[in-house]
């Protein structure tokens, strides 16, 4: 998987280049080779990069109309690798994904909404500040540090609330191990482990030695656990919406100096259509971070499930500990242990 | 045998999905992912009479997006030129809010950590679309020790400074036996700390940005 989306990233850069060779007006200076590494190091090269090129475009636009077409291309681009990079924005969405049982689905419908968010958030920021009171660059950083101080806020309530809420069923599932082993002849228990368990004892007693797991999955896959919405539990979509906002009402640096660059230029509009269509590509990286997040966890549900409690003592501690993690994510981020990309304030 | 193995598969999947998490928490504590502001620094290193340093003059030069959100919203009484005085209250901004990045300029004398007061005789020149940023940073106390280094740079790399190509640093005033050595960050010389997954994954990265620091070493024998 991880393969085919590197495959899909070069080809995808290779055809940007091609496109890049025809625009008239040549490239800046190429941006310092920086001393790293590996996939990582070359995703880092690769958005600094683009994003160098943006000024440029931008200026070159002013006298030529199809630059504002290399400009959405870069910009697109752009957004695919920034999202890539380290970011806490994909982490808080996966961990809030693997925390509820959320489908993936669910998680592209996040990635884009909390993009688009953002996107509209650095044009508003812009659109009010620059462009209607002009404001000088001091107002603009703190408007940008207020937004960002309530967004990690929310993230940590949202953090809160999880482990409020997946702290039970740990427990739950913490208390109900013992008394599942001990009962292990008792066709019967509360609660939703009842049927599984049962098969589980059976397929053991067979296939003892033989190593025949695939049979566990066959017996059990189709009958396991609770459906998704019943563990999303009520208001999930309206927790869903807390996650949107948590995430996406901070904006990109890089969103807020392209758009007043551009507002300086005289292009706006073109700035704007930039900033959504690097949202999109945001979007698109962080839903396949999403996706794979959503996945792993149906994997190791898979592995775990039919464990006589323990497998739902496995998920139930997966999911309490991706919910501690938004939680530490949002004080990490609040109290300045983890550095988020700044606000341009200087 | 049968419940063991599986029991291993599981650990090795929820293992496997922790790091991912952790990779990514690990990932937000490196900071910048790159830069957003680019800097051209000239900078002077000054020394008294006597012979002992005093302070670094710097001249950094911002790249023309960033100057361009820079002087968002200032009043000129001529469009496109800005006079020094109309820079004045920017460039006040400017050295306090680099206070709290400790002016990105790093100093030991013999190895020990130096410290600068505020910048002085701070000012702001708007050229060519593009705006410098003059201050001195005077030492706290004059350094009279055999090797001096300073460093400049932004441990998290939201900042990128690039040396000019031509004359990066000045010595002024020096005793005539010192000698300064230079160093880039993109030097093959330099014996620069490689990013690469295993230090990104392991955390190890804090002092991200140092890997892009610009070196200054002066020996006065």
């Amino acid at each position: 998987m991880t393969a085919a989306a590197i495959a899909a990233v070069v080809i995808f850069d290779a055809a940007l280049h091609a496109l890049m060779a025809q625009n008239p007006f040549g490239g800046p200076r190429p941006a310092a080779e920086p001393q790293v590494g590996g996939v990582i190091g070359w995703i880092l090269a690769k958005q600094s990069e683009f994003y160098r090129e943006m000024s440029a475009t931008i200026r070159a636009a002013k006298s030529d109309g199809s630059a504002v077409w290399t400009l959405l291309g870069i910009s697109f681009a752009y957004g695919i690798f920034h999202a890539a990079g380290p970011g806490h924005g994909k982490a808080v969405i996966s961990s809030y994904l693997v925390a509820n049982e959320e489908t993936a689905r669910r998680g592209i419908v996040l990635s884009f909404a909390s993009a688009f968010l953002q996107a509209l958030v650095a044009v508003a920021i812009v659109a009010v500040f620059a462009w209607l009171l002009s404001s000088t660059a001091k107002t603009m950083c703190s408007a940008e540090k207020a937004i960002e101080i309530v967004s990690y806020a929310l993230i940590a309530a949202l953090g809160a609330r999880l482990v409020w809420t997946k702290g039970g069923g740990f427990m739950r599932a913490l208390q109900a191990k013992p008394e599942l082993a001990m009962a292990s002849a008792t066709a019967h228990h509360h609660g939703h482990d009842h049927d599984h368990a049962h098969h589980h004892h059976h397929d053991h007693g067979d296939h003892h030695g033989h190593g025949h797991d695939h049979v566990h999955d066959e017996h059990c896959g189709h009958s396991h656990g609770p459906t998704p919405d019943q563990l999303a539990g009520p208001g999930g979509w309206r927790r869903g919406l807390g996650t949107i906002f948590a995430v996406g009402m901070r904006p990109c640096s890089g969103a807020i100096l392209v758009l007043v660059f551009s507002l300086a230029q005289g292009l706006f509009l073109a700035g704007i259509a930039a900033t959504f269509v690097m949202g999109l590509g945001t979007a698109i990286t962080v839903a396949a971070i999403a996706v794979i997040a959503v996945s792993a966890k149906g994997l190791a549900k898979r592995l775990s499930a039919g464990h006589e409690g323990g497998g739902a003592l496995v998920m139930r501690g997966i999911e309490f500990g991706a919910a501690g993690l938004v939680l530490l994510f949002g004080l990490g981020l609040l109290f300045g242990y983890l550095a988020a990309e700044r606000a341009t304030c200087l | 045998m049968g419940p063991g193995v599986r029991r291993d598969d599981i650990l090795r999947a929820l293992f496997g999905l922790l790091s991912l998490i952790v990779a990514w928490s690990a990932g937000a504590s490196s900071a910048q992912a790159h830069p957003h502001v680019w800097i051209t620094a000239r900078s002077e290193v000054v020394y008294a009479p006597d012979g002992a340093m005093t302070g670094v003059r710097h001249a950094w030069t911002f790249d023309d997006m960033f100057s361009t959100y820079a002087l968002q919203g200032v009043a000129t009484k001529t469009k496109g030129v800005y006079t020094r005085e109309e820079l004045a209250p920017l460039a006040q901004t400017n050295v306090e809010s680099l206070k709290d990045f400790a002016y990105f300029t790093f100093a030991k004398a013999d190895g020990k950590k130096a410290k600068f007061e505020e910048p002085v005789d701070y000012y702001l020149e708007y050229k060519d679309s593009a705006l410098t940023l003059h201050f001195v940073l005077p030492l706290k106390a004059p350094a009279t020790s055999k090797q001096l280094a300073l460093e400049v740079f932004d441990p998290s790399y939201f900042i990128d400074f690039k040396f000019e190509d031509k004359d990066p640093i000045k010595l002024i005033g020096a005793p005539a036996a010192c000698q300064m050595q230079f160093q880039r960050p993109n030097d093959e010389t330099a014996n620069t700390q490689r990013l690469n997954e295993q230090n990104f994954l392991n955390g190890d990265n804090s002092n991200y940005g140092a890997m892009f620091a610009n070196k200054i070493t002066v020996n006065c024998p």
